[in-house]
């Protein structure tokens, strides 16, 4: 059981940041209407592209000296999550761009 | 990890790192507040550019910012490749996006998500040997990071397959065994590589192991499961994809990371029991594949012909209607049939013809597809009207046209309790005065059973591609005086 307890509070401040996210993304998606279900997902399948982020980092820091097999797949994360974000977003904005121009 | 996780006590302060986290929460920030204005559609696309703004704001201030351990910034060397990787993703993405067609939309999310997927999965296994195996929390964030995002990868490929028709559904009653031994094997090497007490150099035969059966896990998860369930799939693969960035997160003590991620995956398991909710069925059903599959037990089926009708009096019966309701469904986005359906029913307009669009919340292959087809063809929002609000007074409609809809329209689903769609909300469209339903052909929905919709006495078909089909009625429509 302190075990437990030990775990919670190493790690409580991304303990809560997971449980306030929760809620804030349940929240925020809550009552969308269905017009919008797809672009929404393909929105927040844009931001899941976060982990770009963890792509820099690691080949920033890697040894860029000498070709090895680390960094060519780090390169192929980078390559693939930026795929993920701009195709995300740009897919994102034409699907609501149609959305938009029937309104006048 | 220890001193990352446990945030930033043990850092000391510089500038720049201040700068640097201080960028994070503005990004965490433009990501909520994005996504909030996206469930909007006034403010959907605003949403949606402040979201991509956290993001490159993100992505800038760490190529500039971030330090390692030992203090040291990102080399210039490695700027420049990170600049060119970032440079071949970016036109990639961005041609694939501007040239795909928007009937495609599905797939392309699906494909997609599939390289959010494999980044975060090379990610986790590329920092596996720095992992502090004894370290619990260290262990997990990297481990599930690993299986979850290759789950999310494989699965994700296997759906972008299906949609775009290159790969079938498969369904086996053993399918379910075999994905729980997997589920089971995936755990228990997890566990295994964490109790062991080796290092995680000793354990990367382990790391490859898991790996490959995740990645094997992720196509049998996803293969059973077809036709119907694949808007469900796709938006749970989606969260699946954000709970991967955010064990990256972990990793990497990076708050955007974990707050963007965990914000997708919240978000996409409320979208998934959505659209369970639409279906009337539990989000365990979906993922064991019993949809069309061995409890088909469906029973004789119904009797009796399907009565077709020409042309000439269809666009008669549309014409001298008051009212007309369109049923669009999957058949109507393969033949890409949006454009000429909008021509049809502004020629019935000028008749004076009273027409809707009436919108299951599954009609398609992904949640609002239909929403995303018809805005393409500039049909306005007032005429699209969901399913609840048009079943109210679907009785008094003259006509129903059913286009490329199936199981969206099953009376089955009321009336025979044995049906594997049984208590799935439908359109009713059976109600109507008369029934009209454009066919490819005389085969059966996604779901693999009879409509008796189709044989019922108000029930007129026509065969033949949507495209095509509407093409020719609405020029008889036009023709009439």
């Amino acid at each position: 059981m302190e075990q437990v307890f030990v775990f919670f509070f190493t790690y409580r401040e991304a303990i809560f940041i997971i449980a306030l996210s929760v809620f804030l993304g349940i929240e925020v998606i809550s009552n969308v209407p269905s017009v919008l279900h797809t672009p929404l997902m393909s929105g927040a399948n844009a931001i899941s592209g976060v982990i770009i982020i963890g792509g820099i980092i690691l080949v920033g820091h890697a040894d860029a000296s000498k070709v090895s097999l680390e960094l060519i797949l780090g390169i192929l994360a980078i390559i693939f999550a930026t795929l993920n974000v701009v195709g995300g977003f740009v897919v994102t904005d034409r699907m609501l761009e149609m959305f938009k121009k029937k309104k006048k | 990890m220890d001193q990352v996780i446990g945030s930033l006590n043990g850092v000391d302060f510089t500038l720049g790192g201040a700068l640097l986290e201080l960028s994070y929460l503005l990004a965490a920030l433009l990501f909520v507040v994005g996504l909030r204005l996206l469930s909007h559609p006034e403010t959907a696309r605003k949403g949606n550019f402040y979201a991509a703004a956290g993001m490159f704001l993100a992505m800038v201030t760490t190529l500039l910012l971030h330090k390692d351990s030992q203090g040291e910034a990102i080399p210039l060397a490695n700027v420049w490749i990170i600049l060119t990787a970032l440079g071949v993703g970016t036109v990639l993405g961005w041609v694939m996006a501007l040239r795909i067609q928007m009937t495609a939309m599905p797939q392309m999310v699906s494909f997609y998500n599939a390289t959010g997927g494999a980044a975060s999965a090379l990610v986790a296994m590329l920092e596996f040997p720095n992992t502090d195996m004894g370290n619990v929390g260290s262990a997990l964030a990297t481990l599930l990071g690993l299986i979850v995002g290759s789950v999310a990868f494989s699965g994700s490929m296997l759906a972008y397959g299906k949609l775009d028709g290159k790969v079938g559904d498969t369904v086996s009653g053993w399918m379910k065994y075999l994905n729980l031994v997997l589920l089971l094997v995936v755990v228990g090497l997890s566990a295994y590589m964490m109790v062991s007490g080796q290092t995680a150099g000793e354990l990367s035969w382990a790391l490859y192991l898991l790996l490959g059966i995740s990645l094997v896990y992720g196509v049998t998860f996803v293969m059973p499961i077809g036709g119907a369930d694949m808007p469900v799939v796709i938006s749970l693969l989606n969260s699946l994809t954000g709970i991967a960035a955010t064990m990256a997160g972990f990793i990497y003590g990076n708050q955007a990371m974990i707050l963007g991620g965990i914000l997708v995956g919240a978000a996409g398991t409320i979208l998934t029991v959505l659209m369970c909710n639409a279906m009337n069925r539990s989000l365990l059903n979906v993922i064991l594949g019993a949809f069309g599959g061995t409890g088909a037990s469906a029973g004789a089926g119904p009797e009796g012909d399907m009565k077709e009708i020409n042309m000439s009096d269809a666009a008669i019966l549309l014409s001298y209607s008051k009212s007309v309701v369109i049923v669009p469904g999957y058949g109507l986005a393969v033949a890409q049939a949006q454009h000429v359906c909008h021509e049809l029913d502004m020629l019935l307009a000028d008749k004076g013809v009273q027409v809707k669009y009436a919108i299951h919340p599954v009609a398609g292959r992904m949640p609002g597809h239909m929403n995303v087809l018809l805005a393409e063809a500039d049909v306005p929002y007032s005429q699209l009207v969901e399913m609840d609000d048009i079943n109210t007074d679907i009785a008094n409609t003259d006509v129903v046209v059913v286009i490329g809809a199936n199981d969206v329209v099953n009376p089955a689903a009321i009336n025979n309790p044995g049906s594997p769609i049984a208590g799935m909300p439908i359109i009713n469209a059976h109600l109507a005065k008369n029934i009209i339903v454009m066919k490819r052909g005389r085969g059966k929905g996604y779901a693999g059973i009879e409509n008796e919709l189709f044989f019922d006495p108000k029930t007129r078909l026509l065969f033949g591609n949507a495209k095509d089909t509407l093409q020719k009625l609405a020029s008889e429509v036009k023709n009439l005086h």
